[in-house]
């Protein structure tokens, strides 16, 4: 017979796990889960704030692909840590966070620090529990893993009372650990359907997204993608399924896709879409996106499939198991015609981001980073101007070195997301390429990397405002440039050296190479600051709203 | 109530705790779909509960299906379109 408190039970259920490292902050309502932690061999990190705390978390889930714990305590506690899980339920990103709650009896009555973290959690997390006796304890805690790993990956919140983390448990038997449930299993007919309609179409089309990279199904598309002549184009979470200078990539497609892209879906006659959930920031307006296209959609969410456009043959299932089964149906074919159209129009509409890196831009310079550093380097962004030009600009060679806030878009994201990849992988670099609008959203967390000794660069594109929201008054509010401009220039050189962290400034370096190769040589958390002008913008793009052939720049580029 | 629109009934059988009409509930709430009607009861001695939803028909139906199938606590969903009848005559008590 095993007999311990709720908070004891709880953490050796983590540990059990397999959990080795937790992000969190202390507070009245989980101190006997913190209690417990300290007599635990896991790891805890320290957040300066609990929305920080989510994020390591989701570093850690982002380049394992396994659910990543935070802990939080009550009413601030939760209300700060919700930003986090609501951008894990977008990007789809396995993360168990546990809450405490005021004790039992107290709950419904305003008492300190309460808040209906229950009511609060339920739209943005897969599942909430509210614990509500011990026992519960030893099923609740297994199936939040198994529900946040199953099928389409997601966070769940465990909303644990501060009584029942007090109160004793008795019992016999360990609880099996939390595992993720098969997939369920796509049908031959729907299989054979799909190899014909790829056999029979004249101009494919490979569209990949986030859900790629969840299934871990990167190789099967490039085989197939190779085994059928089909030219690849990827959404912003699917960047590293595939390397992006491989010769049938053609990029990223969408608001600020190359023109070649936007035009290269415009003619093609099929699309297979793997993994992904016709955002508007890919499709532009829905109503004229590929008009000329059938679309084969394979999800592991049936909720996914037909929600905003009909696809002609869905597919329900894990895409590396699809497509493991469609690859020996499919017939290999050259396209010749197809791919020669491809090039044509990547020669007509030459590509906007830079093939080679550089310093005059920030673009070049994102590019010039991935030449200095390690193919295995993980590349972490905040929200942007500086997002969207490393998804333009940096050479993705792997599955899952690419972190950013996707769906929810959080400025603040990088930084903490990047802590938490560096606990995750400790030997591999991590760079955070950020801007000073973004940075300044979770900059508290500088002490955070800097008492972990986590080895993370940030590459602080600084252009002393909020530059997208600049740049969309600038196009589409007459340049009318309200509450988007600073009118103080932060000294972020000073306030990370006072944090505990290298410094490298590269406003009037003399060689840049060098002063880079510098900040890459060292362990340990390194600011990298790089002036750029507030002019820089975000091209080629589609206004917001419009048809994704109707772009913003990209028609010439010298 | 008015009958000129079309109506269904979805009868959706859910683990009984609390928070789960919450669930079932939101999203509706979150499409700005309206629930025109709601009767639920316990059945199987209390662990599950049936939940009839009298909804308007509408082309958002099918992908709400979907997503509640989704949810952990729901254990099946499904189209009735002769259970209105009921609610039928409910209105004849509660209209009074």
């Amino acid at each position: 017979m095993f007999r311990m408190t709720g908070a004891q039970l709880v953490i050796q259920l983590l540990e059990r796990q397999g959990i080795q490292v937790i992000s969190g902050v202390p507070g009245g309502a989980n101190l006997p889960l913190y209690d417990a932690l300290s007599r635990s061999t896991i790891h805890h990190v320290l957040a300066r704030h609990e929305q920080g705390a989510g994020f390591i978390a989701q570093g850690m889930a982002r380049v394992t692909g396994k659910p990543a714990v935070c802990l939080a305590t009550s009413g601030p506690g939760v209300t700060n840590i919700l930003t986090a899980i609501a951008d894990a339920k977008l990007d789809s990103v396995p993360v168990v966070c546990i809450t405490g709650q005021v004790p039992s009896p107290l709950m419904g009555t305003d008492a300190f620090q309460e808040v209906d973290t229950y009511g609060m959690s339920i739209p943005i997390t897969k599942h909430n529990f509210l614990v509500r006796s011990v026992e519960e304890l030893l099923t609740v805690i297994p199936e939040a893993f198994r529900i946040a790993a199953s099928g389409r990956p997601g966070p769940v919140l465990v909303d644990i009372p501060r009584d029942i983390q007090v109160a004793e448990v008795h019992f016999a038997e360990w609880p099996q650990p939390g595992e993720a449930d098969p997939a369920p299993r796509a049908y031959d007919a729907d299989l054979e359907n799909a190899a014909s309609m790829i056999n029979a179409a004249r101009r494919p089309l490979l569209w990949i997204g986030g859900g790629v990279v969840a299934a871990g199904a990167g190789s099967q598309i490039l085989e197939l993608a190779e085994k059928a002549s089909m030219p690849m184009t990827m959404t912003l979470m699917g960047l590293g399924a595939v390397p992006r200078d491989h010769a049938l990539s053609i990029g990223m497609l969408g608001m600020h896709a190359e023109r070649y892209t936007n035009m290269a879906m415009e003619a093609c006659d099929l699309i297979l879409a793997a993994g992904v959930r016709f955002d508007d920031r890919a499709t532009g307006k829905v109503q004229e996106f590929c008009p000329n296209a059938k679309i084969i959609h394979i999800d592991i969410d049936h909720s996914e499939i037909d929600k905003i456009r009909t696809a002609s043959l869905g597919i329900l299932g894990s895409i590396n198991e699809v497509l493991e089964e469609l690859l020996p149906r499919v017939q290999e074919n050259t396209r010749t015609e197809w791919l020669e159209y491809i090039s044509a129009l990547r020669g007509a509409f030459p590509q906007h981001a830079p093939a080679e890196g550089g310093h005059d831009s920030p673009q070049r310079l994102i590019r010039r980073v991935g030449e200095l550093v390690e193919d295995d380097t993980i590349i972490c962004t905040d929200v942007g101007k500086h997002q969207m030009w490393t998804a333009q600009s940096y050479p993705f060679r792997h599955e899952r070195q690419w972190l950013t806030s996707g769906g929810l878009g959080t400025m603040g994201f990088g930084l903490p997301a990047a802590i938490g990849a560096s606990l995750a992988a400790p030997e591999r670099r991590v760079i955070c390429f950020s801007g000073d609008g973004s940075l300044q959203m979770n900059i508290q967390e500088l002490a955070t990397a800097a008492e972990q000794r986590a080895n993370v660069t940030v590459v602080l594109l600084n252009n002393n405002c909020l530059g997208l929201v600049h740049q969309q008054q600038e196009l589409f509010f007459k340049a009318n440039y309200f509450s988007s401009e600073y009118q103080i220039a932060v000294d972020f050189i000073k306030i990370a050296e006072g944090f505990g962290w290298r410094t490298v400034d590269l406003a009037g370096s003399s060689d840049p190479d060098a002063d880079l190769a510098n900040a890459f040589a060292g362990r340990g958390p390194c600011l990298v600051h790089v002036p750029v002008d507030r002019e820089e913008k975000v091209l080629p793009m589609v206004p917001p709203g419009a048809a994704n052939r109707v772009m913003i720049e990209g028609e010439k580029h010298a | 109530m008015p009958k000129s629109i079309p109506r269904t009934v979805l009868d959706v059988t859910v683990a009984n705790h609390p928070g789960v009409m919450s669930h079932v509930c939101g999203l509706f709430s979150r499409r700005a779909f309206n629930v025109e009607a709601i009767l639920c009861l316990p059945v199987n001695g209390g662990e599950v509960s049936r939940i009839w939803l009298l909804v308007n028909e509408d082309d958002r139906l099918e992908q709400m299906i979907r997503q509640m199938r989704k949810l952990q606590d729901v254990h099946d969903v499904r189209v009735c379109n002769e259970n209105t009848a009921v609610f039928d005559q409910l209105s004849t008590v509660m209209a009074q």
